[in-house]
């Protein structure tokens, strides 16, 4: 993998830090008007997703990091890993827990997922922004809360549990924000 | 700490290309204010008597500052490189050495490699030598000029070594100052890495004073750093009381570094000495070494008067007057706009 010098440092750059592929988030240059220049930059850790912040000195080199962002369809999980196709090469690759993370919890078969590889390895998976989950378990609540007010817990089929409104039963299917994991809307089946 | 953005990226550039590029960088209130402080720098030096001169851009010499670098440019038929000037120092000195008096200056720089939210590669800077002067009765005027120009408080003084103890608890000028300098810096988790690597004195004394000291200072009070160690007199006299440090200060206010000054080093020998420290550092550190200028030398030779002198940022100056955090705010048009 190339090495970048300082001067190439930008937001999104990956390159290695301890051991661990990085990303740029920020980068700053300071500099005593007669003096040494330093580059200020905020990291984000891939694996860890630390936010650290390092100091060099400019005109430093520093390992880039091989990391990919791919869009894959979500399979099936075997039990031990989730594995993940390429719609077009057919290609498979089988992400460990460490890697599915918090996904885990909006995964949802066919959806595209974006999986980030290192050296060719899955390291995190980021769900769509968007899923449709059924609802298996929720509270019958009250008929005629239409507003959408006040609300209540709902356990969806993946196990993750979202706020949603009181008129929303076991069975449907509702859309969630995977970001913020709120309740969107219902779906009509 | 915020982002540079002087740069965009490509995507960004083309939308920029698209709609709002040919638009200035700051709005035109602030172009009045601009318009405003360059006429009181200019009202300032008239009645003092100190001469305007504006001394040329391209000159046949680089400057041999280790952490400087020039621009590079060539003019068709001309055998040598020209460089834009950092700063206009030497022709000033060549200046003074001629019997011009008291000058000033108020024109662009160039600074290559220097590009954040506080550095334009193109700026304005005010250059000032007053004949007979000694630092302190410079930093006076400073003080007197920052008066006329602003309502900012009157500026305090400290000295370099007395601020490293204050506020990092090292002395810079002890035997041991790079010891101590790597303890104090290496608590610090976003340094640690970086200090653990050097062990140069002149880098962890810039390390401590751009990250840790300079971000402690008040924000709201003009502060004189002065008796800068001697290992970075640049351009200064060492001081005869202590040649462990130089006859070097910087003003530092609204967190930005505005200006640096020296009472000027006037011995042509010593100059020359330290043109080949400087250029021995620049090849050590793989940078191109710089001609020395040997017109600056043979002025020096016929005599510089006893002056000091100070180069002051007018765009920092902007900044911290109206309040702004990014260059580009004040400027016409930033160098992602140029």
């Amino acid at each position: 993998m190339a090495n970048y010098s300082t001067n190439e440092f930008k937001a999104g750059l990956k390159i290695m830090q301890d051991g661990e592929p990085c990303a740029i988030v920020e980068n700053e240059m300071v500099k005593p008007g007669k003096g040494q220049a330093f580059n200020r930059v905020k990291i984000r850790k891939l694996i860890s997703g630390k936010v650290v912040e390092k100091t060099f000195k400019s005109g430093d080199s520093v390992e880039g990091a091989d990391v990919m962002d791919v869009d894959l369809a979500y399979l099936y999980n075997d039990g031990e890993f989730w594995h993940f196709m390429n719609n077009e090469t057919f290609e498979q690759i089988a992400a460990d827990e460490k890697a599915v993370g918090d996904a885990v919890k909006w995964l949802v078969e066919q959806d595209t997922c974006t999986i980030t590889l290192w050296d060719g390895n899955p390291i995190t998976v980021a769900p769509p922004n968007f899923v449709e989950l059924e609802i298996t378990e929720t509270d019958p609540g009250l008929k005629g809360d239409t507003a959408g007010t006040g609300g209540k817990p709902a356990t969806l089929i993946t196990g993750a549990v979202v706020r949603v409104p009181l008129f929303v039963q076991i069975g449907e299917v509702i859309k969630v924000d995977t970001r913020t994991g709120e309740y969107v809307s219902r779906v009509q089946k | 700490m915020s982002t540079c953005h002087a740069f965009k990226s490509n995507d960004e550039a083309l939308t920029m290309q698209r709609s709002n590029a040919w638009q200035p960088s700051a709005t035109m209130d602030v172009l009045r204010q601009r318009a405003a402080l360059l006429a009181a720098i200019r009202e300032f030096f008239a009645a003092r008597d100190v001469l305007e001169v504006d001394t040329p851009l391209l000159g046949q010499f680089a400057v041999t500052d280790v952490h400087l670098d020039n621009l590079r440019t060539q003019i068709s038929g001309a055998a040598q490189p020209y460089f834009l000037q950092t700063s206009p120092e030497y022709a000033m000195k060549r200046l003074l050495s001629a019997g011009s008096g008291s000058i000033y200056q108020l024109g662009k720089v160039f600074r290559d490699d220097e590009l954040s939210s506080r550095h334009n590669p193109e700026f304005t800077m005010l250059e000032w030598y007053r004949l007979d002067f000694t630092a302190a009765q410079l930093m006076q005027e400073i003080n007197e000029l920052m008066q006329y120009v602003s309502d900012a408080p009157a500026a305090v003084s400290i000295s370099y070594q007395q601020l490293f103890i204050d506020q990092l608890g090292v002395d810079p000028l002890a035997d041991d100052a790079v010891g101590q300098l790597r303890d104090a810096l290496s608590s610090y988790s976003s340094l640690a890495d970086l200090v653990h690597r050097e062990d140069d004195r002149d880098l962890l004394l810039d390390l401590a004073m751009a990250t840790v000291i300079e971000p402690q200072l008040n924000p709201k009070q003009p502060t004189f750093v002065t008796h800068y160690p001697v290992s970075q007199a640049a351009l200064a006299q060492v001081n005869p009381e202590d040649p462990r440090t130089a006859l070097r200060f910087e003003l530092f206010y609204g967190g930005l570094e505005l200006a640096n000054g020296y009472q000027e080093l006037t011995d042509a020998g010593e100059q020359q000495l330290r043109f080949e420290r400087d250029n021995q550092r620049r090849n050590s550190s793989g940078k191109l070494k710089a001609v020395p200028d040997v017109r600056l030398l043979a002025a020096l030779e016929q005599g510089l008067p006893d002056c000091s002198g100070v180069a002051l940022g007018v765009d920092r100056l902007l900044m911290v007057l109206l309040n702004q955090s990014e260059i580009e705010k004040v400027l016409p048009f930033a160098i992602d706009r140029a």
